[in-house]
């Protein structure tokens, strides 16, 4: 597979605080790619190294095969960090042509984009007259302006209403569908688990976990149940050396898998003993709560 | 080179203070050149006309016009230092950075910009003042007229070395309104340089030799004020008002290791700094 951006042992430090410890991982062609982290975990400071506007401390990144320089490479990427940043007295057309100028491809596509965004109607509206929604599509727009080997997405609904996110999230799923690599970096998990094949996970600067979401934990997921015989089911299931915790709610129970099992098999199996099921769904644990669990573990 | 050039105009063209303020450093002493060159008449009491004072012949009109057209500099300086100003208050030096520009050729396009905006106030004062010399001289010999166009050429250095300052002001302030204060705040400083030089040298001579040293004096001792030449040509036998106003290269040369200073420092502090 190609490699697009790769990180070897990257350290920043601000003064005493160390935001990126020792980080390595690979962003690989054709993956919608998560970092994961609460705020302050490093994930800006780690795109803001690989984007050319943080000097690292330790360690190296290089984009594509190694051979550019770390700004002709960023010719081929599309990056939006935390806020969008425009000239204010430009129109969103004239500030799409100041990005082409600097990024060395023709202005032909600035309409394309701006129809692809739903802006074209603003087009030759100021930038500071716009919405914070609107603010943000156009640096999406912005973004994919060249056709970007990777587009890089930094909090991309951060501060904006519910069908502000919408759009956003809609777009990048677009966008994704079109195999266009994405990184997302959030901490709104359902974001990412929406969105993304792999996932990133950081904590305090360092690297928890990289690979693919439904990798992260090593568990087999989990049946919830309910029947009228429950303390015979829950002593069958304590029986059972498929299941190593059984959690009972009111009068749901929860039963954690050790190896694979279909709930069809399940079902079968119960049927056999004599219980019947008013209730069953097999489940995989969020990303949320396997994040958490994988942040608690070092806790 | 003509890449980055057009990224700055755009920049400052787009944006109607800069726009104004161009507008202002380039008109306004084009203006006062010309008024200052008809004949004024003041409600008939008097008419006042530059031209009979003899300023307006060649070769000494270019040392006049030169020396009061770049008092007009701090205009474009205001543009200078809001320029980057601007990109620091907008973020958008940081999305300039992320969509591929590199932080030399930020550097550069501010400074290419300096260098076209020196050339195109250099010409149109050249041209000016040419015409109206051509005009009103009484001498209108090739070598007479072309003697002392050296001056336009210190005026160009002038400007580039005094917008670089500026430039450099902004950059390691961020702020142009900070940065047009630590204009005052150098002038101030090199007046306390000349007096600890006194109190060393204990001669006022000396001192000024340490001064011309001193960025802001370098750049204003490359056109000697020519207000006492016109004296002079009116009182030629007295020998006391004499002085050297000529323009030297070793003046040149000083502005010149300024502005390469300047530059250079600008870049390394861009890049040293997390965005």
């Amino acid at each position: 597979m190609e490699n697009i951006l790769t990180i070897n042992n990257l350290t920043k430090k601000f003064g005493y605080l160390t935001a990126v410890k020792d980080l390595s991982f690979t962003i690989q062609k054709g993956n919608v790619y998560g970092i994961l982290g609460p705020n302050g975990s490093g994930k800006s400071t780690t795109l803001g190294v690989v984007l050319n506007v943080v000097n690292k401390t330790n360690g190296d990144f290089h984009w594509f095969d190694g051979n550019v320089d770390t700004h002709d490479a960023l010719k081929k990427v599309g990056a939006i960090i935390e806020r969008p940043n425009f000239y204010p007295y430009m129109t969103a057309e004239q500030n799409l042509k100041l990005v082409c100028k600097i990024k060395g491809v023709s202005t032909d596509k600035i309409q394309e984009k701006l129809e692809v965004v739903g802006l074209l109607d603003r087009a030759n509206s100021k930038f500071r007259t716009y919405s914070l929604g609107m603010k943000q599509r156009l640096a999406i727009a912005s973004a994919l302006l060249n056709d970007p080997e990777i587009l890089i997405l930094d909090e991309p609904t951060n501060g904006l209403d519910p069908q502000g996110i919408h759009q956003i999230r809609q777009i990048i799923k677009d966008i994704a569908a079109d195999g266009t690599t994405i990184l997302l970096a959030s901490h709104l998990l359902d974001e990412v688990e929406k969105v993304c094949s792999h996932v990133v996970v950081l904590r305090k600067g360092e690297k928890l976990y990289s690979g693919r979401v439904d990798e992260m934990s090593n568990s087999h997921g989990f049946f919830e149940l309910k029947t009228e015989k429950q303390s015979e089911l829950i002593s069958i299931l304590e029986d059972h050396k498929l299941f190593d915790k059984i959690k009972t709610e009111d009068d749901l129970i929860t039963a954690f898998l050790t190896e694979p099992m279909a709930a069809a098999e399940f079902n079968k199996l119960m049927f056999d003993k004599g219980i019947i099921l008013s209730h069953l769904v097999k489940r995989k644990e969020s990303l949320e709560e396997q994040f958490l669990q994988l942040t608690d573990n070092l806790n | 080179m003509i890449r980055l050039v057009q990224l700055e105009l755009q920049k400052l063209w787009l944006n109607r203070t800069s726009k104004i303020l161009i507008f202002i450093s380039f008109i306004l002493p084009f203006t006062v050149l010309v008024l200052s060159s008809i004949k004024i008449n003041f409600f008939g009491f008097f008419t006042l006309e530059l031209g009979e004072l003899g300023i307006f012949n060649f070769p000494i009109i270019w040392h006049i016009t030169t020396f009061c057209a770049s008092y007009f500099k701090f205009f474009f300086a205001i543009v200078v230092v809001s320029m980057i100003g601007n990109e620091y208050s907008n973020k958008t030096l940081k999305q300039n950075l992320i969509d591929g520009l590199s932080k030399k050729e930020f550097i550069l396009s501010k400074f290419y910009t300096i260098i076209f905006f020196s050339l195109a106030a250099t010409l149109l004062i050249g041209v000016a003042t040419f015409c109206i010399g051509m005009y009103y001289s009484s001498y209108t010999e090739a070598s007479i007229i072309f003697r002392e166009v050296d001056f336009l050429l210190a005026y160009f250095v002038k400007l580039i070395g005094f917008f670089s300052l500026c430039l450099f002001f902004g950059m390691l302030l961020k702020r142009s309104a900070f940065a047009l204060a630590f204009l005052v705040i150098l002038y101030i400083l090199e007046w306390l340089v000349f007096w600890g030089a006194y109190e060393i040298f204990d001669s006022a001579d000396k001192a000024f030799h340490v001064k011309n040293f001193m960025p802001l004096e370098s750049m204003y001792k490359l056109i000697d004020q020519p207000f006492q030449r016109v004296v002079m040509t009116k009182f030629p036998d007295k020998a006391e008002l004499g002085y050297d106003y000529a323009v030297y290269f070793s003046e040149i040369g000083i502005v010149l290791g300024w502005t390469a200073l300047f530059i250079f420092l600008s870049y390394r502090l861009l890049k040293k700094r997390d965005l």
